[in-house]
């Protein structure tokens, strides 16, 4: 509770004291002196000036401001209003209503505001710099430079991104990535601002400043998401504009028109005398109702909020949505489009099969002596495979042929290693092999000897994903791939994709992205997932760019609209639910606060809706909203 | 220039978009965000006459909150 906010309830609670003191005691009839009139008027003031003292202090500033649509404004007039036709205690209940309302109010944005802060409390406060001396002095994050050394202390918070120069740690990054198992971290290894050390000590040189640190960047990320507005907010911002003079103009009209409508039309004989309700003062009273409801509130307030409550659940879960647009796209996804290696698969490649199987040893040994001094990723596979120590005196005359493989001398022998093109220049009769995966074939002294073959490994939640992706609400999971169609197609039907188109360019991805966005209606949604790498296009023309497993990439936190700080795919079912359910809430709360005022203005204006049910209109459904908003934060 | 303060004592979601919309309408203005949830206005406006822009936006706050403080 705030300073201003306890003064607020201290006031409250005297005014709500004294008038209900007075309007139970008028009623038990305890208090005869209330029958005079100007006494009753006084009695019912003083609640009212404790509340409304501020209110009516705003709408005497409105009006010199010439703002007649100012909320605090026309709540003054309605109680005026009240007054003036001699339901004192309604003007007095309105304002001390009004006042709870608005506090209550206050109250919950403040708590919801800290919730949200809470959860983003990664912010590290200071760094332990290392001087010359041996010493160290806690400064601030912002003071630490590149080159730096500083020094992390168990249970402490990184400052800034750096390598690790000495000791190992387990590190905690669930602040960033949502990845609640610890990553171990030894010399060498980069470590990430915003993540907590666990037991031991660590000194660490500095790269970054913090500023360019990866908790500054999403910490500035997340703050700036509310200022990309969504749809949604947009048109409650336009709906706001009409609503208040729509509200007064209808207010003006209700209090003078029907009761001359009626006053001639009784006059002239056309109705008998007093056949429809009220005199002149009744409809004021109604016209007052109406202005007690004039105020969009509950949607001003409640609509961003759930999305600044979407955006802080999934950052919790290690998802960054850059603004509320893309969260409220998340909500309507239908087509997702991923790349295959690094997205789907783990852009590893490991031996897969070796052909055939009862030679295996010794092509594997081949193999690799073959291919012992290359760099190439598939000579990096097979040496793994083959696990062995290697005799590098024994290799002589090896020749990379480029685009075929490598031939070379292998303890005397003549060993060929490499593709389909390759055992044709030799002329080795050699059985072609259709497997899915990059083929090598293994040659020695002019025989065939056998097949080795290498493919990317899928993740291994892929398959879980691809289906809790469908479940969420997503027609289309498609897959792009620059690979051979057999590769892309086993992956495919592993995962149970849609569809694969395989074999492209890397233009050709912006092509196919854009064809199936030209066949969705305008409510649905594609996204494209990478890994930030080499689809920075793609990545910018699809509706949602999603960027995996970049935790500290700067290029893909910068082209992505959507950014998975760790390599988890079943971070994006996550998300799509976390939008779905914030998309759900913010429509809730529309169709509701507009609901019930629309019924209470009909009502007001029939004379059945009174000044209570006014003031439910206006602040009591303002609360309910405020709260409901609250549930987008809790996944 | 784009610069970003803190405000205090923004009470009502509703004066933030009225504040917004009177902003927008200052010359020189080019984009102006004010969020209630985070109680920080973020204004991109003419180098040259900043300044002078900021003390108008200050007015401008002032004028549909008094209560409101632009924290510079």
């Amino acid at each position: 509770m705030t300073k201003k906010q306890r003064k607020e309830l201290q006031r409250i609670i005297i005014a709500a004291i004294i008038f209900f003191v007075f309007m139970i005691g008028e009623n038990l009839g305890l208090f005869p002196f209330m029958e005079n009139s100007l006494i009753r008027f006084i009695i019912f003031l003083v609640p009212y000036y404790i509340v409304g003292k501020d209110v009516v202090k705003g709408a005497l500033h409105g009006i010199k401001e010439r703002d007649i649509f100012d909320e605090e404004f026309l709540m003054t007039i309605a109680t005026i209003g009240a007054f003036a036709v001699g339901e004192f205690p309604e003007a007095a209940a309105v304002m001390l209503f009004y006042s709870i309302g608005e506090w209550f109010q206050s109250y919950a944005v403040g708590k919801s505001r800290r919730s949200i802060k809470a959860l983003m409390d990664i912010a590290p406060e200071y760094a332990n710099l290392l001087s010359e001396d041996g010493s160290t002095r806690e400064v601030d994050p912002s003071e630490v430079k590149p080159g730096d050394v500083i020094v992390i202390k168990a249970g402490e918070k990184v400052p800034v991104d750096g390598e690790i120069l000495e000791g190992s740690s387990m590190v905690d990054t669930a602040a960033i990535t949502g990845e609640s198992v610890p990553r171990s971290a030894r010399p060498g290894d980069e470590i990430i601002s915003g993540c907590i050390n666990g037991e031991g000590l660590l000194k660490v040189r500095v790269l970054k400043k913090y500023e360019d640190s990866t908790v500054a960047k999403i910490l500035d990320l997340v703050e700036n998401a509310s200022s990309k507005k969504s749809r949604t907010e947009k048109f409650i911002t336009r709906f706001a504009r009409v609503y208040t003079p729509i509200v007064v103009i209808g207010a003006v009209i209700l209090a003078f028109v029907p009761p001359i409508v009626i006053y001639a039309a009784t006059a002239a004989g056309i109705i008998p005398e007093g056949a429809i309700g009220g005199g002149f003062l009744e409809w004021i009273r109604r016209a007052c109702t109406f202005l007690v409801i004039s105020c969009p509130c509950a949607l001003v307030i409640s609509v961003p909020l759930s999305f600044f409550g979407g955006i802080g659940a999934a950052s919790r879960a290690g998802v960054l949505v850059k603004g509320s647009n893309y969260l409220e796209n998340l909500g309507e996804l239908s087509v997702l489009v991923s790349d295959k290696t690094g997205t789907l698969t783990k852009g590893e490649f490991r031996v897969s099969s070796v052909l055939p199987e009862d030679n295996k040893e010794e092509i594997l040994r081949l193999a690799a002596y073959a291919e012992n001094f290359s760099d190439h990723p598939i000579a990096a596979s097979i040496k793994s495979a083959y696990g062995g120590d290697i005799e590098e005196k024994l290799i002589k005359d090896m020749e990379n042929v480029s685009g075929q493989g490598i031939k070379a001398l292998v303890d005397g022998k003549k060993v060929l290693c490499g593709n389909d093109k390759l055992m044709r220049a030799e002329k080795i009769e050699f059985v072609p092999c259709e497997a899915a995966g990059t083929v090598v074939y293994i040659a020695c002294d002019g025989k065939f000897e056998g097949t080795v073959v290498i493919s990317d490994t899928v993740k291994e939640e892929a398959r879980e994903a691809v289906s809790a992706i469908k479940n969420a609400g997503v027609r289309e999971v498609v897959m792009l791939t620059g690979d051979r169609r057999e590769v892309g197609e086993v992956v495919a039907s592993e995962l149970g994709l849609t569809k694969a188109y395989t074999e492209l360019l890397p233009g050709d991805k912006v092509n196919i992205v854009e064809e199936l966005e030209e066949k969705l209606s305008k409510k649905e949604k594609l996204a494209f997932v990478g890994d930030g790498i080499n689809d920075a296009p793609v990545l910018a023309r699809a509706d949602i760019g999603i960027a995996m497993g970049s935790m500290g990439s700067d290029a893909a936190i910068e082209a992505a609209d959507v950014v998975i700080m760790d390599d988890n795919l079943m971070r994006i079912p996550q998300v799509i639910r976390i939008a779905g359910k914030t998309l759900s809430i913010a429509k809730q709360n529309i169709v509701f606060a507009i609901g019930v005022k629309t019924v209470v203005l009909i009502l007001g204006a029939l004379g059945i809706a009174n000044m209570w049910a006014a003031v439910f209109a206006d602040t009591g459904v303002s609360f309910i909203c405020v709260l409901n908003s609250m549930r987008a934060l809790r996944e | 220039m784009k610069k970003k303060y803190e405000l205090e004592d923004l009470d009502c979601a509703n004066c933030a978009r009225k504040m917004e919309e009177a902003i927008s309408k200052i010359e020189g203005v080019r984009e102006i965000n004010i969020s209630f949830m985070a109680q920080k206005l973020t204004i991109d406006a003419d180098d040259d006459r900043f300044d002078e822009i900021m003390r108008e936006v200050e007015r401008t706050i002032k004028k549909v909150e008094p209560d409101c403080n632009i924290l510079m």
